[in-house]
């Protein structure tokens, strides 16, 4: 599935957070959106999963305009990964992730065997086959997140939307959850804060500040020291690293030498 | 990295857990039939456990007749009957209203009575009959009066809480508190000013609710309500399990939580204006019920809902007898005996904050 988005403005009360975004995601690619906070990655991201409607310019899957697709339709398309939301409530893992079956569910329709197939599949896939009726809030942050990316899966997604998608999770899990979205090999949008995970793993990445895309690229063609400055202030040394050829990112502390 | 939890296991649970619920919708379906039975056969006048369905028969079928007096035929059929029922209804709309709003937004501690809207409503009936208002609708006039006066209270309880667009439970919970007072003043002052001998009683029964006195007629709307009300839900279960993820998630899983939450909305205030309309203000049973309910079921609506409404049945049946019996041959208004169960329930409820409500470990 390919994702466009042509000149995208939204701003609210008055202040402009996007200016004209335009940016694309072709099939398979996992696209990284990074920035300082309140540079808009977030505001973006709303606009693509339909909370935020832009005051401008369109953004389209595979050619249709997702602001006139339905609510449901969607669903059926889109995955969504947000940073865990509190709740009171709570469910068992295999409710939850059957919860990615609605959009495909009539109101008068039952799960059916299917259902509990794809759901069983997306546990395995994320390997919580053995958490499957454990309740959803006694679980680590880790094994919540690979919940909602099951979740996405059983979904039958055919498209990715994750929002700091490894906030206030260990590294390993960090890595398991990208790691994850990258097998799925599907087209994917990810806002992530931690800029050699978005070396490490995304195809290519847009950089916003100020709501505007200012640099964009492979990892390569994005990160030097000079745009890490511009952007965040920082000064930083880019190195590709031996073992696994990806690019690496030190920063140094304001007043080290270098 | 799944080495740990090997105990769980999935395909065989699922089944057992159906089971599980079906055996315990039977035992509440049981109890709920017996729970009539003892409530019909308590009173004054005792009545044999045997008799209450000899004399319930021979209303419906006719030519089936026995020995008994048409005292007891009036005590039964005219007396008990109708009251066990509307305490069956009353405790099923409410439990039933507040599993909806819980999932409306999103907090466990909402309740139609803590919000507000059971006393909104109240003022609402109160002003048809003081004022004469809506008298073409006839016998319906007072809960068309209620269902106003429920959906104005949601309408100013909702618009004070939010912030910004988000709702948040303290600001929810004390906009319901003071509007509910207010209300419940604005209730009494007008009943009390009706000057009609009785104020002070029906003050109470505004208030505190009260079952005595059910007629056949008053089951009618309440029947109607809960059967379209529960139908409309059942329909909709997925979608309020969805709502329960926050609003993000239930959009991006299909949801168009704005039209949505309208919808409960209405459906909320009408369940409340009719359920207030013939049994006052009744408080704490759609506090209590959905928990004690998700508690044994989890938090999926599908089981949630018909749960709750056997569980609410049941609940206001013997709620209704200790109003009966405890002071007898004095009556208590109802709302008090659910109010004593009901308070330290709801401060034990907020004693244990953070963790989920239905026992997630």
């Amino acid at each position: 599935m390919k994702l466009q988005v042509e000149q995208v403005c939204w701003s609210i009360n008055g202040t402009q957070i996007l200016r004209k975004v335009t940016l694309e995601a072709v099939a398979g690619e996992f696209v990284g959106l990074i920035g300082p906070n309140g540079s808009g990655k977030s505001s973006l991201l709303r606009c693509i999963y339909r909370i935020l409607e832009p005051n401008a310019g369109f953004i389209t899957l595979n050619g249709e305009d997702v602001w006139k697709l339905s609510v449901r339709q969607m669903a059926k398309r889109s995955g969504v990964v947000l940073q865990e939301s509190p709740t009171e409530f709570d469910f068992t893992v295999f409710e939850m992730v059957l919860m990615g079956r609605a959009p495909h569910q009539g109101m008068f329709d039952n799960e059916t065997k299917q259902d509990y197939q794809i759901v069983q599949e997306a546990l395995s896939r994320v390997g919580l086959e053995d958490l499957a009726e454990r309740h959803f809030l006694s679980l680590s942050g880790g094994e919540k997140q690979r919940v909602i990316m099951a979740r996405a899966i059983a979904q039958q997604a055919q498209f990715l939307i994750l929002d700091e998608p490894t906030n206030h999770l260990d590294i390993r899990y960090q890595l398991e959850i990208l790691q994850l979205v990258k097998e799925w090999g599907i087209t994917s949008i990810a806002a992530l804060h931690d800029l050699n995970l978005a070396a490490a793993y995304c195809d290519r990445l847009y950089v916003l500040q100020s709501g505007e895309i200012v640099a964009s690229g492979t990892p390569q063609e994005v990160f030097s020291p000079e745009l890490i400055r511009t952007v965040y202030g920082v000064e930083a040394d880019v190195q590709v690293h031996p073992k696994t050829g990806k690019l690496y990112i030190v920063f140094f502390p304001a007043g080290t030498a270098r | 990295m799944s080495q740990h939890h090997l105990a769980s296991s999935k395909p065989i649970s699922k089944s057992a857990k159906q089971v599980r619920y079906q055996l315990l919708i039977v035992c509440l379906l049981v109890t709920l039939l017996i729970s009539i039975t003892l409530a019909v056969m308590i009173g004054p006048v005792p009545i044999p456990p045997l008799q209450v369905w000899q004399i319930a028969l021979s209303q419906v079928l006719p030519g089936f007749t026995g020995n008994w007096s048409p005292a007891q035929v009036q005590i039964v059929w005219f007396i008990r009957f109708p009251r066990v029922l509307l305490a069956v209804l009353v405790g099923a709309g409410l439990s039933v209203v507040g599993v909806t709003m819980q999932a409306l937004v999103r907090n466990p501690l909402a309740d139609p009575y803590i919000l507000g809207v059971s006393s909104g409503a109240s003022v609402g009936a109160v002003c048809v009959i003081l004022f004469g208002i809506f008298s073409s609708l006839e016998i319906y006039a007072i809960s068309f009066g209620a269902l106003i006066g429920a959906l104005v209270s949601s309408v100013i309880v909702f618009f004070l809480a939010q912030r910004q667009g988000r709702i948040s439970a303290t600001r929810l919970i004390l906009a319901g508190v003071a509007m509910s007072y207010l209300f419940s003043a604005m209730t009494s002052f007008l009943t009390l000013k009706a000057g009609t001998g009785d104020g002070v009683r029906r003050v109470l029964f505004w208030l505190l609710g009260g079952l005595s006195g059910a007629k056949w007629t008053d089951l009618t709307l309440p029947l109607v309500a809960l059967v379209f009300g529960l139908g409309y839900l059942g329909l909709q279960a997925r979608s309020l399990n969805a709502l329960l993820m926050g609003e993000e998630t239930a959009t991006v899983l299909g949801t168009n939580t704005d039209g949505f939450r309208k919808q409960l909305f209405l459906v909320t205030s009408l369940l409340t204006g009719v359920i207030v309309a013939v049994a006052g203000a009744i408080g704490f049973v759609g506090l209590m019920i959905p928990h004690s309910v998700r508690f044994l079921v989890g938090s999926d609506h599908r089981r949630v809902l018909p749960t709750s409404l056997l569980l609410g049945g049941i609940f206001l049946i013997w709620a209704d007898v200790l109003s009966r019996i405890l002071v007898a041959p004095e009556e208590l208004p109802v709302g008090i005996i659910t109010a004593m169960f009901g308070a330290p329930f709801f401060i034990w409820l907020m004693q244990r904050n953070g963790g989920g409500v239905n026992g997630g470990k």
